[in-house]
């Protein structure tokens, strides 16, 4: 026994070595090769228009140089909306993955299950009876987006098992939310509705320097925040039992984590609206990507910022008509999300 | 399985035969009582004098130019468009809840509203459909293969149609759909224009000529959900002890779950998305009457009638001098409900 036993046992951990060795390898090559391409599209977003600005002009623009025609269109128009639409991508990238991990299931993303509707439902009703400014609008949108978070967390609180009830619970208040929003629209003058539907799709046009810095405070701020978290995030995972065994204070992992990624996500949807599906879409195709070794955090916000951007990018210029990105999210993400509930349900992961 | 069980120890177990009859003579008294409500009260104050010289009018096949006279002829369509949307709506939540075993089983949550939405707007975008019967025909197929394609993707693999499965596969087609909806309406003023009206379900465009229409449709399908009533009962206990008993699963399940799709469908085709009707009123007569399907069935009709009448009389009340529309009252009743369902039913540990 003694004699064969060291082989096998370092032949067991050569194995392990390696295999953690090419997991690694793999993660960083994913999250490398979506930095890149994040910065390409970036730059494409803010060189290619109705005027195609070479890569010179731009730096001309971002360092402060006046170049005729680019300093507007470049300056006050493009780079604008690549920003917001990676931040925007960040934001609903992290809050969707943390929603799905802790909840532990992948269809459970806050645009699923109606943490995002209420500040739709508050951006409506401030942009076709309010007639409120840009900001208000902003502001508002945010508010009533965690109120509606917090609604339904205390709605779903108490004995246990709480995420499949913080499911049903954030499906029904959305609906509720959702008839609210037709109401309203019902109501409203003709000329608004078009500009409340776009921003109910979610849309990049319009994006302002001014209108962005709130988004970027809370990704600054809350992105690391729940990188720090996702630790823990990793743990609870595992499911409530498993993770006080390991050593995470449950409750307050989840709190923390729930009011980061909540915030998020209304912060990103009251700067854009709510570009469907990013939130659902980023955590899954970034675990294909990594593989599940590592913390979802970094490689789902980076899909994110990318999925944005790209389905801003054929949304301007694949089509006849100009569509705002929630379409081309919600549509491209339509097969995707049937090919999940089917796999899912296959393997008996949610109940 | 959980919901089998929770169907069981829902309400009283043994329902005597007089409280039944009780509760049969208070479905009527309400109906009566909501239906007498709903063409007496409305947006705009009339008099119950002005009303009941209306209806002699109306009775009498008249046509005047009286305040009570045009309200009665502007409520009655409408009252009798909400009585048979409520009760087709509750009796397709009670069939859905049964044949899913699930407590949330609901039009609005399987899909139905996007579907029929989906083909309206491309019925208004692409084909030019304008008229009652272009979106009838439209909606009831949208709504049919929505319904059907949520329940089917909900189902696979182990357990079935468990509450959670079957919502998140309702929610996340309801976000494709809609996406679709944009897609398709945003470069179309005019068609965004006419559908926002028929996004808000209510019963203000009751018209007798779509009302007939349906009404063939509706009728079969209730006779046929009430004919295999005692089938249900069996689905209840599980597929094994229900083969046990000598039904054939497999046909009961398809023709009651045809029957509850046509009734939603129908209903959503006649007045637009109505959620949650189907899936607070059999929970409450449950309640009252306890799980046997060949009571629960019948007085969800009726309550649901009841609810929907009323709800469309509020909100003709509230909104007054314009106004609410039934379906965001019946929203607004609904979330509270399904919260304190979800909050009751044992989920399977996540």
């Amino acid at each position: 026994m003694s004699a064969v036993a060291p082989p096998v046992a370092r032949t067991a951990a050569l194995a392990i070595l390696s295999g953690r060795r090419r997991r690694r390898r793999r993660r960083a090559i994913g999250i490398g090769v979506m930095s890149a391409l994040l910065v390409v599209l970036i730059l494409a977003t803010v060189m290619i228009g109705s005027t195609y600005y070479p890569l010179g002009d731009v730096i001309a623009v971002i360092t402060g140089h006046q170049v005729p025609g680019a300093s507007f269109t470049v300056g006050k128009q493009r780079i604008p909306r690549a920003l917001t639409g990676a931040l925007a991508g960040i934001a609903f990238g992290l809050a969707g993955t943390t929603f799905q991990t802790m909840l532990r299931n992948p269809l459970a993303s806050p645009d699923v299950i109606g943490i995002t509707s209420g500040a739709s439902a508050a951006a409506v009703l401030s942009l076709v009876i309010l007639h409120l400014s840009t900001g208000m609008t902003t502001a508002l949108a945010l508010a009533a987006g965690l109120i509606t978070a917090a609604v339904i967390y205390l709605a779903a609180r108490s004995g246990e098992s709480t995420g499949g009830r913080l499911i049903l619970i954030g499906i029904g208040i959305g609906a509720m939310l959702d008839a609210v929003v037709s109401y309203l629209l019902q109501r409203a003058a003709e000329r608004d509705v078009s500009v409340a539907m776009r921003w109910l799709t979610g849309s990049l046009n319009g994006s302002r320097f001014e209108d962005l810095w709130p988004l970027t405070i809370a990704v600054v701020v809350l992105a690391p925040l729940v990188m720090l978290l996702s630790r823990d995030l990793r743990a609870l995972e595992l499911g409530d039992a498993s993770a006080i065994a390991l050593g995470v204070r449950v409750d307050r992992s989840r709190l923390l984590l729930i009011l980061a990624a909540v915030a998020l996500a209304c912060f990103a949807t009251a700067t854009t609206g709510p570009i469907a599906f990013v939130a659902f879409l980023a955590g899954p195709i970034a675990a294909r990507i990594v593989g599940t070794g590592g913390s979802l955090a970094i490689p789902a916000a980076l899909v994110g910022a990318c999925l944005v951007l790209a389905a801003d990018l054929l949304g301007q210029f694949a089509f006849d008509t100009k569509f705002p990105v929630g379409v081309i999210t919600g549509i491209a993400g339509a097969p995707y999300l049937l090919f999940i509930l089917i796999r899912t349900s296959r393997l008996g992961g949610s109940s | 399985m959980s919901t089998a069980s929770d169907t069981l120890h829902d309400g009283p177990r043994a329902v005597g035969a007089p409280r039944r009859a009780a509760v049969v003579v208070c479905a009527v008294v309400a109906i009566a009582a909501a239906f007498a409500l709903s063409v007496g009260f409305g947006s705009r104050f009339v008099s119950l004098d002005e009303i009941g010289e209306g209806l002699s009018m109306w009775v009498r096949g008249r046509t005047a130019e009286s305040i009570g006279a045009i309200a009665v002829q502007e409520r009655i369509p409408r009252t009798v468009l909400a009585m048979m949307a409520g009760a087709a709506l509750a009796l397709s939540g009670a069939i859905m809840q049964a044949i899913t075993r699930n407590p949330i089983a609901d039009p609005g949550i399987l899909g139905v509203n996007t579907g029929a939405a989906l083909f309206v707007v491309c019925g208004i975008a692409f084909l030019g459909a304008s008229s009652t019967f272009a979106y009838l025909g439209l909606a009831l197929a949208g709504g049919t293969l929505a319904a059907g394609f949520v329940y089917v993707v909900g189902s696979v693999g182990a357990g079935g149609a468990t509450p959670i499965k079957l919502a998140l596969a309702g929610a996340a087609t309801t976000a494709a759909l809609s996406s679709l909806v944009s897609a398709v309406l945003l470069p179309r003023a005019a068609a965004m224009n006419e559908f926002r009206f028929w996004q808000v379900g209510g019963t203000g465009g009751a018209d007798w000529g779509a009302m007939a229409t349906v009404a063939p449709l509706l009728g079969v399908a209730a006779v046929v959900a009430l004919a295999s009533s005692s089938g249900m009962n069996a689905l209840a206990l599980g597929d094994d002890v229900a083969v046990g008993l000598g039904v054939n699963v497999a046909r009961t399940r398809a023709v009651t779950a045809l029957a509850g799709v046509a009734l939603c469908a129908g209903t959503t085709a006649l007045c637009g998305p109505i959620a949650f009707v189907g899936l607070m009123i059999p929970h409450i007569v449950r309640m009252l009457t306890g799980p046997d399907q060949r009571w629960l069935l019948p007085l969800s009709a009726a309550g649901g009638a009841v609810l929907l009448m009323l709800a469309d009389t509020a909100g003709r009340v509230i909104g007054s001098p314009s106004e609410v529309e039934a379906g965001i009252l019946t929203a607004f009743l609904g979330a509270p409900v399904l919260v304190v369902i979800a909050r009751r039913t044992r989920m399977r540990a996540l």
